[in-house]
C-alpha cells in the first residue's frame, strides 16, 4: 500500500535524475490508529463506579434490650418502603397505650418526601446549605478535611431534626432503599438507620392499603425470640 | 494561443498532523485504560447523588441481579503478587475436598466475577470462550443447606481482612435478597457497606424549602 509518490517534472530536454518525494502514504496508519483508538475507547472503564456508604449498627446478639440507644418519640419519623414506589411515613413510635400513629402516603418524587423531610429538617438544612455556598463563593477557605468535619459536628449539634428509622416491606424494592437513602443525604438529614420493618407496621401498611387504618394498636402475639 | 491548463494533481492532505494527533490519543487511552471487568450478569444500578468513588484494589464485590441470584467477586490486591483469588480458592478446595491444578489456579486468579455452584467452577474456569463461561453463571447458592456464599466471604475475609465490601445491585432486585447478603456479610463483621450506584447530581438549594408555617 504504501508507495512513494515521484513528482515527475515533465520537461522535455534534458534528463534529470528522477526526484522521490519523501512523502508517505499515512493513510493506512491513520485508519489503524483510529481503530485503536476506538478499541481503548470502548474497553475502557472510564467512569469508575460510584458508591455510596452506609453502616449497618453493629449485630450483636448478647446486647441486651436495655443498652439500646433510647430515642425521644417526638423525633423519631418512620418510612415505611411498601415498593412499587410506595412510601408511607409516621411520627412516633405506636405503642399499646396510646392513640395509634396514622400513616401519611408519599412518594419519592421532588414534593414528595423530600418536601416533608427539609420542611423538618429546616435548620439544620439550612444551616449546611450556607456553609457549603460561603465556601462555593469563596466567602470562607477551608481545607476538605475542615469542611467535612464541620459538617459532621453540625449534625452532631443538631437537636431539632428528625431520627429516621428506614424499614422496609418485603415487597420493597433495591432502588427504593437507595432512594430513600439518597434523600437523606440530599436533604441533610443527621441521623438515620435502616432497621427491621415491625409485625405492626406490616399490619398498618396492609390497613391503609386496603382502604381502613388502623385506630387502635392490634392485637399481636408476643413472640419469644 | 494554448490553453492554460490547470496543473494537474491530485489533492492531497498532509495527514502528519492527524497521525501525531492519534497517537497522542492512543497513548492517552492505552496508559489510562483498565479494563472494564467482564460483569457475570447485566445489572442496572440505582441512581444517587454520592461522588465517592469505589475503591481500585482490595475489594470484595457482591452482585445481586434482577431475578436474585448472587455473584461473587474480588481481586487479586493491589500487588499481584499477592495472588489472593487463588488463596482463597485454595481454602474453598479444602473446604469441598475438591483438587485444583496449578494452572487452574492461575486461571482463576486472572477471571472475574462468578456465581456458580463450587461443583461447577472448575468447568467454568476450562470455559472456551464468555459465552460458554455466562451459560455457567447460574447465581451462587446461599440457603442455609449450603451456604456457599458465605464461605467465599469467609475466606476471602480471611486471606485479605483489609477489603472492603461492595454490593452492586440491579434497581428492580428485591430488598429482602440485598439484605439477606448484608446479613450474611455482618455475621462475617462486615458493618460498612459501599452500594455502587450511578451517579446523577440533584441539586437541592434553599429555594427548595417549603415555606414555614
Amino acid at each position: 500500500m504504501a508507495q512513494i509518490q515521484s513528482k515527475d517534472q515533465g520537461k522535455g530536454g534534458k534528463k534529470k535524475a528522477k526526484r522521490y518525494s519523501t512523502e508517505i502514504d499515512m493513510t493506512p496508519m491513520v485508519d489503524l490508529m483510529c481503530l485503536l483508538i476506538t478499541f481503548f475507547m470502548l474497553t475502557t472503564a472510564f467512569a469508575k463506579p460510584k458508591v455510596m456508604v452506609i453502616t449497618m449498627p453493629e449485630k450483636d446478639k448478647t446486647e441486651e434490650e436495655k443498652d439500646k440507644p433510647q430515642i425521644s418519640a417526638e423525633r423519631t419519623l418512620n418510612i415505611l418502603l411498601a415498593g412499587n414506589d410506595e412510601v408511607f411515613y409516621y411520627k412516633g413510635q405506636p405503642k399499646p397505650e396510646k392513640p395509634m400513629p396514622q400513616l401519611v402516603k408519599s412518594d419519592f418524587s421532588k414534593d414528595g418526601i423530600r418536601r416533608m423531610l427539609l420542611d423538618w429538617n429546616r435548620d439544620l438544612f439550612t444551616q449546611i446549605t450556607e456553609y457549603r455556598e460561603k465556601r462555593l463563593t469563596g466567602e470562607i477557605i477551608v481545607a476538605d478535611s475542615t469542611f467535612n468535619k464541620t459538617i459532621k459536628q453540625m449534625k452532631l449539634d443538631d437537636k431539632k431534626g428528625p431520627i429516621v428509622l428506614i424499614k422496609a416491606d418485603t415487597a420493597a424494592r433495591y432502588k427504593d432503599i437507595v432512594n430513600i437513602i439518597d434523600e437523606m443525604a440530599i436533604t441533610n438529614i443527621a441521623s438515620y438507620a435502616v432497621v427491621d420493618i415491625g409485625e405492626v407496621e406490616v399490619m398498618m401498611i396492609q390497613a391503609v392499603k386496603a382502604g381502613t387504618p388502623l385506630t387502635e394498636y392490634p392485637k399481636i402475639q408476643v413472640r419469644e425470640k | 494561443m494554448p490553453k492554460i491548463k490547470p496543473p494537474v494533481s491530485t489533492p492531497r492532505i498532509d495527514m502528519t498532523p492527524m497521525v501525531d494527533l492519534f497517537a497522542l490519543l492512543l497513548t492517552f487511552f492505552m496508559l489510562t485504560t483498565s479494563f472494564r471487568p467482564q460483569e457475570a450478569s447485566m445489572i442496572d444500578s440505582p441512581v444517587s447523588i454520592s461522588q465517592k468513588q469505589a475503591p481500585d484494589f482490595n475489594l470484595m464485590t457482591i452482585y445481586v441481579n434482577k431475578d436474585g441470584k448472587l455473584f461473587f467477586n474480588i481481586d487479586n490486591g493491589r500487588d499481584s503478587t499477592t495472588k489472593y483469588r487463588e488463596q482463597i480458592l485454595k481454602k474453598m478446595a479444602d473446604r469441598y475436598e475438591m483438587t485444583f491444578t496449578d494452572e487452574e489456579y492461575d486461571l482463576f486468579g486472572r477471571l472475574a466475577s462468578f456465581g456458580m455452584p463450587i461443583k461447577d467452577l472448575k468447568k467454568w474456569i476450562h470455559g472456551e470462550n464468555s459465552q460458554e463461561r455466562d451459560l455457567l453463571q447460574i447465581g451462587m447458592p446461599m440457603d442455609s443447606a449450603d451456604n456457599q456464599l458465605g464461605y467465599w466471604v469467609l475466606y476471602s475475609r480471611i486471606v485479605n481482612p483489609r477489603a472492603e465490601v461492595a454490593i452492586k445491585g440491579d434497581a428492580d432486585a428485591n430488598y429482602m435478597v440485598v439484605k439477606e447478603v448484608m446479613d450474611l456479610l455482618q455475621d462475617n463483621k462486615v458493618n460498612k457497606f459501599n452500594l455502587i450506584t450511578n451517579m446523577q447530581p440533584e441539586e437541592v438549594g434553599l429555594d427548595d424549602l417549603p415555606p414555614e408555617r
